[in-house]
């Protein structure tokens, strides 16, 4: 017989481990739907970006449609579908951080790594956001890693300080 | 004010503050279980609504009052936690999180006790990750010690609580944004009625309320709703927690009595105006709410004296504070951009609106600016948002805030910057001024090709520098 190459059942991408997290947050809940963040967050935790692969089997999981589930993801700007560094910063460019040279400085860390804003360094170890409002303003200007390190309030030196720490990687926060 | 004893604060510097131990020996969890084993649920509203607690998320809505809009016959009731806490310079919320997470705790489990809630879920912003840490341990303290679970304290009341973690949107905070969002979908507000006391989220009926409002609960169960209107001034009761940032020597969060000044904030919690200069405007309580004018400091910050300033109101009372080389001009693009970047998209006039006016700054900006330019604005900040009755939600209504107030308070200087910063490169040419006039485009063209022999060339009109400055 021959094969019919649309049967071909593609392996499983999310692993079992993190399977298991997904499914066990579905009770908390009235409708599996509401564990789609969560279950973004997960996937995304794991792979550093949520491929659109993951997105369809995260569907499965709460029985709603990968429309739905990449309905919610896109509203976000928060989960990308291509890997972004070991290390996410996100300097900020609101009000109090803007007043004490918060634009200056996300200027300055993305020329200073030679990418734009949105970007991930070369080596990937290393993306650079802007954000608004981190509500860590009693460090303005600030940023924030996505390990949970604040940062600031920054000048162009601890600017560079901050961005050799973070490219050594994530640290556990405690 | 200096016999002013800090409440919600009062563990912030003892050490391990943060944890169950210290939390129960300073008197902790005792309030709770008063409510829990001595009293009726109603009763526990009754003493919250006496209190006159108004909301701290930003509306300034009357919690006990709220609490009483649930449908008497429901069969089950929720507790949403507004832990989304996103609006510029705000920043207090997470240090009640951070700094005494059980007495957050136990102030959802007296809100869940009196309005019968078995569930509460705290929707966290995803940047309060050190927060979010710490609450996951509280919470299991918490839930190891009884205080959360089944049958707490023997009273047969049930209670589980859920972190929920967002994922970087602004508009989660609006309190419907914040059930869609929960429920796995966009973060689109919802059109009110049906309020989410009546049906909330996934349909049933919701409290949501603040973290500092629930910090509040327990001490007004254990001192009293007299003692905590004895704080604050007239419809305006309780500590609060006010946060100072910006031009600023020291940004700090005080607890102080509702109804401070913000000069008071800025000079004698903040260290005064950086750098020796003096205060141009300040904003009042998170960007939208509009601006201050120097001259308007010493008004009270409460939800009533605010508004003779045409404030919005007290929002988040956190106050960012703009020294007088500050450009107005660089304020509204700043906060054009945000609310252009954080509008959901979902009504058509703040869609379009925040993002026309933020262009509009943006051109201003850069030295395009018209002086028909502030009229325009004007006109858009008058007419969109949830007041006018032309949006979904108040996000509108704080993107409009700022114009009006620095259209009405600083208007003479937007108008100085726009005259004094025209680039020739951004000017009008010949040929759109045709177009716009009505001259159709073909006849424009031909007839611009002659006129444009005086106009900067072409190229110029590209160039980062404009070209032909002297
Ligand atoms: C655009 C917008 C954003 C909001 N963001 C927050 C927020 O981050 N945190 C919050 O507690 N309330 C926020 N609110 C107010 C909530 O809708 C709601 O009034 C509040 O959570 C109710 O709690 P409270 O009565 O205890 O203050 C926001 C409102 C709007 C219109
Ligand atoms: S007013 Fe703006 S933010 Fe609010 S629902 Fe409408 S589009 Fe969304
Ligand atoms: S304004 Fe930058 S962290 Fe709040």
């Amino acid at each position: 017989m021959p094969s019919n190459p649309e049967a071909t059942v593609l392996a499983a991408m999310i692993p079992p481990a993190i399977v298991e997290k997904i499914r066990a947050l579905i009770p908390r809940y009235p409708s599996p739907r509401a564990v789609t963040l969560p279950a973004l967050h997960l996937v995304h935790e794991h792979f550093r970006c949520v491929p659109h692969r993951a997105m369809a089997e995260i569907a499965a999981l709460l029985d709603i449609t990968p429309a739905e589930v990449s309905d919610t993801m896109s509203f976000y700007g928060f989960f990308p579908q291509a890997p972004i560094g070991d290390v996410r910063v996100w300097v900020c460019r609101s009000i109090s951080c803007m007043l004490r040279g918060g634009d200056e400085m996300l200027d300055h860390a993305c020329r200073s790594l030679g990418i734009e804003p949105g970007q991930t360094t070369q080596d990937g170890k290393l993306t650079v956001e802007f954000a608004e409002c981190l509500g860590i303003c009693d460090y303005a200007p600030a940023a924030l890693a996505d390990d949970g390190r604040v940062f600031g309030p920054l000048d162009e030196s601890s600017t560079e300080a901050m961005l050799n720490e973070l490219k050594q990687g994530p640290r556990e926060l405690f | 004010m200096s016999d002013f004893e800090p409440i919600l604060t009062r563990n912030w510097n003892v050490p391990d503050g943060d944890t169950l131990k210290v939390y129960e020996s300073r008197g902790g969890y005792q309030a709770s279980r008063k409510a829990l084993t001595t009293m009726d649920p109603d009763a526990v509203v009754g003493v919250v609504k006496d209190s006159e607690l108004r909301g701290r998320g930003g509306a300034g809505f009357p919690c006990g009052l709220k609490w009483t809009f649930l449908p008497k016959d429901r069969k089950e009731t929720l507790l949403c936690v507004n832990g989304d806490e996103s609006e510029p310079a705000t920043f207090n919320n997470r240090l009640l999180m951070e700094k005494d997470p059980h007495q957050f705790i136990e102030g959802i489990l007296i809100a869940c006790y009196a309005t019968r809630a078995s569930t509460a879920y705290v929707y966290l912003r995803f940047e309060y990750i050190k927060a979010y840490r710490i609450l996951e341990r509280a919470v299991a303290e918490a839930r190891a010690a009884g205080h959360l679970g089944k049958n707490i304290y023997g009273s047969g009341f049930n209670l589980e609580i859920w972190l929920h973690r967002g994922a970087g949107a602004y508009i989660c905070g609006e309190e419907t944004g914040l059930i869609e969002s929960l429920e796995g979908k966009r973060g689109w507000p919802r059109i009110k009625p049906p309020f989410p006391a009546i049906e909330g989220a996934f349909r049933k009926p919701t409290v949501v309320n603040n973290i500092e409002t629930l910090a509040c609960v327990p001490h007004i169960l254990e001192r009293g709703a007299a003692w905590f209107k004895s704080i604050g001034t007239p419809k305006s009761y309780g500590p609060k927690l006010y946060c100072v940032s910006g031009h600023v020597n020291k940004q700090v969060c005080v607890e102080l009595p509702l109804g401070v000044t913000a000069r008071e904030l800025i000079d004698v919690h903040a260290g005064g105006v950086w750098k020796g200069r003096k205060a141009k405007a300040a904003v009042p309580g998170g960007i939208s709410m509009g601006l201050l004018s120097a001259a308007e400091l010493d008004v009270k910050l409460d939800f009533e004296d605010i508004r003779k300033t045409g404030c919005l109101g007290l929002g988040t009372a956190a106050v960012t504070v703009l020294d007088d080389q500050t450009s107005i001009v660089d304020y509204l693009y700043n906060t054009s951009r945000f609310f252009a970047h954080e509008s959901c998209g979902q009504c058509t006039p703040c869609r379009e609106g925040t993002s026309w006016m933020y262009k509009t700054m943006k051109r201003i900006k850069s030295g395009g600016g018209r002086l028909e330019d502030l009229d325009i604005l004007q006109n858009m900040s008058n007419n969109l948002g949830i007041m006018p009755g032309t949006t979904i939600c108040g996000l509108a209504d704080g993107a409009a805030w700022p114009f009006k107030n620095a259209l009405a308070k600083f208007r003479p200087e937007i108008e100085e910057y726009i005259r004094t910063h025209q680039d020739p490169s951004r000017r009008i040419t010949p040929l759109q001024a045709a177009i716009a006039s009505g001259v159709s485009a073909d006849v424009a063209v031909r007839h611009s090709l002659t006129v444009l022999g005086s106009a900067p060339a072409p190229a110029a009109l590209h160039s980062a520098d404009g070209g032909n400055r002297p």
